[in-house]
């Protein structure tokens, strides 16, 4: 099968860097399976050996999984943002609901549920339904290559823990998530709306703008690791300098490239201070004026969905991955490169939060301004920085 | 038997797409349409192998080209296209041309059965480092003067779009 094809040369030079020694590990989880090893790669045995109905079983059980993880994430970075921005304000944020207001994300879903679905007579119908729907499955889906850790064997099968491991899975994040503007543009569009319209026009120049600083800051971390496989990306940046400071990209001449990626970022996901294509003193509320109801929920969950990909593509391309510190028994060394994975978005995350509530919404002509005259040369200078460090070291 | 399944779906989509694109009278429909072909077709590639030429695919034209189709579309406002009876002459030439075009090719194709054959999966050159060393090894020159030949596209470009006056004035400053 195509599937579970890995490509031996590059794995195998970086099978020993960094792989935590495999060991009995005795945990019941929820399945009433035991976690027994886990390891940077696969066992030889493993590969190519898989059944397709075990393969179906596994695939279906980490989409599943994975989907739920991050439903539950998104959720929760509302509740964050709200707290962190109360915070910032010198309030509380959301307090009644729950303790610290944790059930409120939980409260906010059951009232969007239940709130009248508008949809107003002037709108292109078939669109107006269609667009967030867009806007969310490509939010979604884009996930799907993100790895989360190390290889793990559960019972009788072992898997890696990410859904599916592609050799050019960077470029299927940027792919699906450059699909994901339509959902935008179309919502403007189709509300027939000239806020709306604006907001659209406005989400899409911004998008395809940002795109390309975004893809060029990536090129340096790719011409580093030698691959587009975001396992043989975070692979490579295992080990340490000096013995103590982590070989990750960020630490290893990719500072300017982080910088750009992170900038970017905030641009791609329409958030603050690139947040012009919903800028309420101008436009309303941009391309979701004219939504309610669940339509309305389904493009700020695609928003926070877009907010934990990009944290997880920055935390993998830059931060190192699921690399970090692994002591302890050997439940926690099985559990630590996740529990590192998801400090490192979390950090993103806040950051996110705290960004938004402390720097002030940019103009639009310096907005297109910064990103075509400032980032780019950036990221192109980047790269042929990092291009001739590479041939001048091999 | 799985990929085969999958290719006739994907075929299916793409040819319906780009029948889809002549039918519709409103542009945004057609736009669309040819984003799903684009991505059926990206899809074909995935299944032959080709995984990069796949991504490429989704991301310069699906994702970057189509953008600005949508865009353009949206700044017009254009409207509804007005239905036509369209010209008898084009049924009269059109219908027999086409039918002999597709009989060409199905002729060609049918009798050059012998000399072709399938490719398995995998067999192509799709991996991104294969591509690579064509493009920057075997193919450097006429790779680099293709860049070239579209920087001056895009110069055309700009020439066309900027007033005369403001040419001789050289850049605006006020932006």
């Amino acid at each position: 099968m195509r599937f579970t094809k890995i490509n031996p040369q590059t794995r195998k030079s970086r099978l020993t860097r960094n792989a935590p020694e495999s060991r009995k590990i005795k945990e019941q989880r929820s399945k009433g399976l035991k976690i027994k090893t886990t390891r940077a790669r696969a066992p030889a045995s493993h590969e190519n050996r898989l059944s397709i109905t075990a393969f179906v079983i596994i695939s279906l059980v980490k989409s599943v999984a994975v989907v739920f993880v991050l439903l539950t994430a998104v959720a929760y970075s509302v509740w964050l943002e709200r707290k962190v921005s109360a915070h910032i304000q010198n309030r509380w944020g959301p307090t009644r609901v729950g303790p610290f207001g944790l059930l409120q994300p939980l409260a906010d879903g059951v009232k969007f549920i239940f709130k009248e679905d508008l949809t107003e007579p002037h709108v292109y119908r078939p669109l107006y339904i269609a667009a967030p729907i867009i806007a969310l499955v490509f939010a979604i889906t884009s996930i799907s290559v993100i790895p989360f850790g190390n290889w793990v064997d559960i019972g009788p099968w072992g898997t890696y823990l990410q859904i599916t491991d592609l050799n050019i899975g960077l470029l299927v994040v940027l792919g699906i998530t450059s699909m994901g503007v339509y959902g935008v543009a179309l919502a403007g569009w189709s509300s027939n709306n000239k806020y709306s319209l604006l907001g659209g026009l406005r989400a899409s120049a911004q998008m395809i703008s940002y795109e390309v600083s975004l893809g060029l800051s990536l090129v340096g971390v790719v011409i580093m690791a030698g691959s587009l496989s975001l396992r043989d990306i975070v692979d490579a940046q295992g080990g340490v300098f000096w013995g103590f400071i982590p070989r990750w990209n960020i630490f290893h001449g990719q500072t300017l490239a982080f910088f750009i990626y992170l900038i970017s970022a905030y641009a791609e996901t329409n958030r603050a201070p690139f947040d012009l294509p919903e800028a309420e003193s101008e436009l309303v509320a941009g391309y979701h004026t004219e939504y309610s109801s669940m339509k309305f929920a389904m493009f700020f969950m695609a928003e926070y969905s877009n907010m934990v990909t990009a944290s997880c593509v920055a935390t993998l391309l830059f931060l190192g991955g699921w690399h970090g510190p692994i002591f302890g028994p050997p439940i926690l060394q099985a559990l630590m490169p996740v529990f590192w994975f998801c400090l490192k978005v979390f950090f993103f995350m806040f950051l996110y939060v705290w960004v938004r509530w402390t720097v002030p919404r940019l103009r639009y002509d310096q907005l297109m301004g910064f990103g075509w005259k400032f980032l780019l040369p950036l990221a192109v200078a980047n790269i042929v920085y990092t291009a001739l460090v590479v041939a001048w070291r091999a | 038997m799985l990929h085969l399944i999958l290719f006739l779906f994907f075929g299916a989509i793409c040819v319906a797409g780009a029948v889809n694109l002549l039918v519709q009278s409103h542009p945004i429909n057609s736009a669309l349409s040819l984003i799903a072909v684009m991505a059926s077709l990206a899809a074909e590639y995935l299944l032959l192998g080709a995984e990069f030429v796949a991504a490429v695919q989704v991301i310069v034209y699906a994702g970057a080209i189509m953008v600005l189709f949508l865009i353009t579309i949206m700044l017009l406002n254009a409207g509804k296209e007005e239905r036509s009876k369209g010209s008898r002459v084009a049924t009269l030439v059109g219908v027999p041309g086409v039918t002999i075009g597709a009989v060409l090719v199905a002729w060609t194709l049918i009798g050059r059965r012998s000399t072709t054959h399938s490719v398995t999966i995998g067999a192509l050159w799709g991996a991104p480092n294969n591509i690579a060393r064509l493009l920057f090894h075997d193919f450097l020159l006429p790779f680099e003067v293709t860049s070239v030949l579209i920087l001056i596209a895009i110069m055309g470009a700009v020439v066309l779009v900027s007033r005369p006056e403001a040419v001789a004035r050289g850049p605006r400053k006020d932006g």
